[in-house]
């Protein structure tokens, strides 16, 4: 078997009496594109902050693309990228402006940089709005300059926090293309959703996340037949592992950061 | 290849100061899109030089030594207009975690101390349009400006040391608080008793001694006081330059440290 790109082991993250991620362990492989499903609240997004090295776990351990998240933050950094749930381009920089420091910051040598950049412009169908404050831009295409400007330094594996939350459907066709397309080209990528829509379309294996642990984990093929029934969709799965439906949970920070990044995105 | 540690250790030191820069162009140019900011930070020295130095020039209460009223007051405006601008840095970084845009160059491998630092950096962008304005202005009330290209280029050196050391300071605030409400409250709680208690507007001499005290490890006032030495003809420093320099770039060293220390926890 294919050695895995990424591994958890009983990765944990506590907030004070709140256990946020509770003893995860998943493994996923090269070219996959891994789905957390889960509602807001799940421990989704605390999971891909760890794995990010955003946010160090309280015990347990992960290794992504070969190196450990604590003793080795700097090489995973290198070898990954990351589009926030929240709106991360900036608003008061051109789109070109955006990628170029990122290039910069991720050393991208300056020979290689302005063909990088066209190139992720053209990719993201957004070469003629380069010149235009980001503040100017869709949501759609918000989502778009941000994967361009995390896939720029061509990371062996792409983590997307919620990539369509508060895009129209028109918009998050043109995003799920984007992702489809990185993956055609062997990045790895790893998602999390709560649209089980996006999950079935996207995703290779999908991981169903309730109050921190991971409850099912398999393709969505596989997780639907593990239900039963003939029109399974993964709306049963999600309720059957977690015995919940996907509209409740999320506190009111969660909702009300939700909806900000719907509102600035919309 | 092979590679020495000395090798390895330049080789990190030159991508810190790369990297340290990349985040103050960035700053760049964001005040070249919308340079509009710049000018409304103009309102506030120009009232306090307008209104309340006219005003005390002509009380001729406080003891300035040689030089006038309106001439001790400039330096004290400019080291202040650095200071309300670089304190604006905190609301900003808090404004950039809630966009999400903090969390992206954590992720990126760009050392922390490179981001805190470089942060500083932009601040002395500001800091240094402010410089421009008060000079401006000081021109037009008739201070006696000294023009020596040596002295502008010290007042340079300290509106940049200046911005990077209060600027960094906010940014620790506002790791700590987290919250645009509470660094609100805390931002007017502090700005306000660092440039009272400072020999921005009056000397230390006609403190009462506990507020010269206080005055004393108050960094301002050695921003204050390098300032009036280089942008005067004439001026003075109480403290000597050099110790002015050195009070400052060690709170500003061991400020970066500390910050770099703090930065990531704001997105926990």
């Amino acid at each position: 078997m294919e050695n895995p790109i990424l591994e958890t082991s009983q990765l944990t993250r506590r907030y004070g009496a709140l256990t946020a991620v509770n003893a995860v362990t998943f493994a996923v492989l090269p070219g996959e594109v891994f789905g957390l499903i889960g509602p807001n609240g799940a421990g989704k997004t605390t999971t891909i902050k760890m794995l990010t090295t955003l946010l160090p776990p309280t015990s347990g351990s992960a290794r992504v693309a070969g190196f450990d998240i604590v003793r080795d933050a700097r090489n995973v950094r290198r070898s990954i990228g990351y589009v926030p749930q929240l709106v991360s381009a900036d608003g008061n920089l051109t789109g070109y402006e955006n990628l170029l420091l990122f290039a910069k910051l991720y050393d991208i040598p300056s020979k290689e940089r302005q063909v990088r950049i066209q190139r992720a412009l053209d990719f993201m169908e957004l070469s003629d709005a380069q010149n235009n404050l980001v503040k100017t831009y869709s949501g759609g295409m918000i989502r778009r300059l941000e994967i361009a400007q995390a896939v720029l330094h061509r990371p062996r594996i792409l983590f997307l926090d919620e990539p369509t939350v508060g895009l129209d459907p028109v918009a998050r066709q043109s995003v799920w293309k984007q992702i489809e397309m990185l993956a055609q080209h062997g990045t790895t990528v790893i998602l999390t959703t709560h649209y089980m829509e996006e999950a079935e379309t996207l995703c290779t294996r999908v991981a169903v996340m309730h109050k921190g642990s991971v409850v099912a984990d398999g393709s969505p093929a596989e997780l639907k037949k593990s239900v039963g029934g003939k029109k399974t969709t993964l709306d049963d799965v999600f309720v059957f592992y977690s015995g919940n439906t996907i509209e409740s949970g999320g506190n009111y920070r969660e909702t009300s950061s939700v909806r900000r990044t719907a509102k600035r995105l919309g | 290849m092979t590679e020495t540690p000395e090798l390895n250790r330049g080789l990190a030191v030159l991508q810190f100061i790369r990297k340290t820069f990349v985040i103050a162009e960035l700053e760049v140019r964001k005040l070249r899109h919308d340079p509009t900011e710049l000018l409304t930070r103009a309102l506030q020295p120009a009232l306090w030089m307008l209104i309340f130095g006219e005003v005390f020039a002509r009380l001729r209460s406080i003891p300035t030594g040689s030089v006038g009223y309106l001439d001790f007051l400039a330096p004290g405006i400019l080291a202040q207009s650095v200071l309300f601008a670089a304190i604006f840095y905190g609301i900003a970084i808090i404004w950039e975690r809630d966009l999400g845009i903090i969390h992206k160059f954590l992720v990126s491998p760009t050392p922390r101390s490179a981001l805190v630092l470089g942060k500083a950096l932009s601040a002395g962008v500001r800091g240094l349009s402010q410089a421009i304005i008060i000079y401006l202005l000081s021109l037009v009330l008739g201070v006696q400006i000294s023009w020596n290209p040596l002295s502008l280029l010290g007042i340079l050196l300290f509106v940049f040391l200046g911005s990077a050391l209060f600027s960094t300071f906010s940014l620790i605030i506002a790791c700590i608080v987290k919250t645009r409400e509470r660094f609100m409250g805390i931002g007017q709680v502090m700005t306000m008793p660092l440039f009272f208690a400072s020999n921005a507007i009056y000397p230390i001499a006609i403190m009462p001694s506990w507020l010269k005290a206080v005055a004393q490890v108050n960094p301002l006032t050695y921003e204050v006081d390098a300032l009036r030495d280089l942008m005067l003809v004439g001026g003075t420093s109480v403290y000597g330059l050099p110790f002015d320099f050195a009070a400052l770039a060690v709170s500003t060293t061991l400020l970066v440290v500390i910050g770099a220390m703090l930065y990531p926890s704001v997105v926990a």
